[in-house]
């Protein structure tokens, strides 16, 4: 079996792993990151998104050996120790979550959003949030959550 | 997904090469397209040959006459790409309006190229403005490169290494989106070039095509009111659960409206 390597949430990890095997299947099943959620397994919800080199993308659909060398964050890679990030304060406090599925894709996007846009309106949110589903909230409270993130100190 | 082989290339030759001893390979670019057809078996290459680490495959320049965008730019590189705004903006528009960020951050030209679906948004902005696609052997105009439903003018073991977009003096793109995928239900590309104005059509058919019926109209008045009243025929478009041929026969007028008002800007 090839060997990946990579970062993951800041630590170097080094697995032999099968060609098939997916990016949220190695972060799920090998380093056992549970964060990262599979809500279709085909590049609809965004549940599994993490962040490649500081990108957001969909995990199910991208090989393990494509990110060889690569940083990758995940949703267990954003808190300063028991200290939330301010996107994942924000979606507490606004109530940016129901069931809590779609919570850490929502919130890795969210993150990656906030990169590219410094005070995003509404519009650009909604436009920015497309690539992820949510079942419950009715996006309502999410898209009140990243504008409050928006205005808060950045982590 | 069958098991396969994965392999790294380090250039276009070694991609070619690795291509070429493989019993059935497949290029792997943003995987966007590839892996969702590997996870459903249907497709089972023997090898993936993963083009992502060729340097300089990415590379965009852009002049006051052409954009050159290589194979492996992703869908976020050109929408976010200052050099392509300040001469093709319905360019980046386009580009910004592909799938979602993260489809984004992965899917790259030449893999939507190469792959020519149906209702895909990159085949308009190439017939549109008469672009040239650049593989390791030849040039292929946009005109000769879209053959049908899925199918181009590459050959098996020829790769795309970059697309050349001619600059226009001004052109516009509008899809009405599938508001679940995003793909176009029907886009438009007008475009008003030195060789005359083009206007490409995606989603409505099987294959991407030029509308040549509107083309004489706008060349004549380049305005949203030349075409308001030109009809197109419903004969052969597509027809599926979310839009009738009819429908898309209709929207083809009107996008087609919504396309030029914004080239006039
Ligand atoms: C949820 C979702 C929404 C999407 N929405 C849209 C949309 O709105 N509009 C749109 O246009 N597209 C959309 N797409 C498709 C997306 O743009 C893909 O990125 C694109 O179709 C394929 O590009 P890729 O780089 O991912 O190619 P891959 O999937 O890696 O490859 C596709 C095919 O092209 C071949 N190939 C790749 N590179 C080359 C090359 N350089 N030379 C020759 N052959 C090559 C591969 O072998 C393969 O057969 C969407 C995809 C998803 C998953
Ligand atoms: S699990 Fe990856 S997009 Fe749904
Ligand atoms: S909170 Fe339940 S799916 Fe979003």
């Amino acid at each position: 079996m090839p060997n990946v390597s990579l970062t993951v949430n800041g630590k170097a990890v080094s697995r032999d792993v099968d060609t098939r095997t997916l990016l949220v299947q190695f972060l799920r099943e090998n380093l056992g990151l549970t964060g990262t959620h599979i809500g279709c397994d085909t590049t609809q919800c965004g549940a599994c998104t993490v962040h490649v080199d500081g990108k957001a993308l969909k995990s199910c659909t991208v090989l393990a050996l494509q990110v060889e060398g690569k940083t990758v964050r995940t949703i267990e890679g954003l808190a300063d120790g028991e200290k939330l990030h301010p996107m994942q304060e924000a979606f507490r406090e606004h109530h940016g979550l129901q069931c809590g599925f779609c919570t850490p894709g929502m919130i890795m996007s969210a993150v990656d959003l906030l990169n590219r846009h410094k005070s995003p309106s509404e519009e650009t949110i909604r436009h920015e949030l497309e690539g992820n589903l949510c079942r419950c909230t009715g996006y309502a409270n999410i898209v009140k959550a990243v504008q409050a993130a928006a205005s808060a100190p950045r982590g | 997904m069958y098991p396969f082989a994965y392999h790294r290339a380090t250039s276009v030759d070694n991609a070619l090469a690795t291509l070429a001893s493989a019993v059935d390979g497949k290029l792997l670019a943003g995987g966007m397209t590839l892996l969702p057809t590997l996870k459903q078996r249907l497709a089972s290459p023997s090898d993936l040959i993963d083009l992502a680490g060729i340097a300089d495959l990415n590379k965009i320049t852009a002049t006051a006459t052409v954009v050159s965008i290589g194979a492996m730019a992703r869908h976020a590189e050109v929408a976010a790409s200052e050099a392509i705004r300040n001469v093709l903006p319905a360019l980046t528009q386009l580009a910004s309006l592909i799938g979602d960020p993260q489809v984004r951050n992965m899917g790259t030209i030449g893999g939507s190229v190469a792959n020519n679906d149906p209702a895909a948004d990159y085949p308009a902005a190439l017939l549109g403005l008469g672009a040239t696609v650049v593989t390791n052997r030849r040039s292929i105009t946009a005109d000769d490169f879209f053959k049908g439903m899925f199918e181009t003018a590459l050959d098996a073991g020829e790769m795309i290494v970059r697309v050349d977009f001619p600059v226009p003096r001004r052109a516009g793109y509008e899809k009405f989106r599938n508001p679940a995928s995003r793909y176009a239900t029907v886009g438009v590309f007008v475009a008003e070039t030195s060789g005359g104005v083009r206007v490409a059509v995606t989603g409505a058919a099987p294959c991407v095509f030029r509308h040549k019926d509107m083309e004489a109209a706008l060349a004549k008045s380049f305005s949203a009111a030349a075409v308001a009243n030109i009809k197109t025929p419903a004969t052969g478009l597509n027809a599926d659960i979310h839009a009738s041929a009819d429908y898309r026969a209709h929207l083809v007028g009107v996008i087609t409206q919504r396309a030029v008002t914004k080239a006039i800007g």
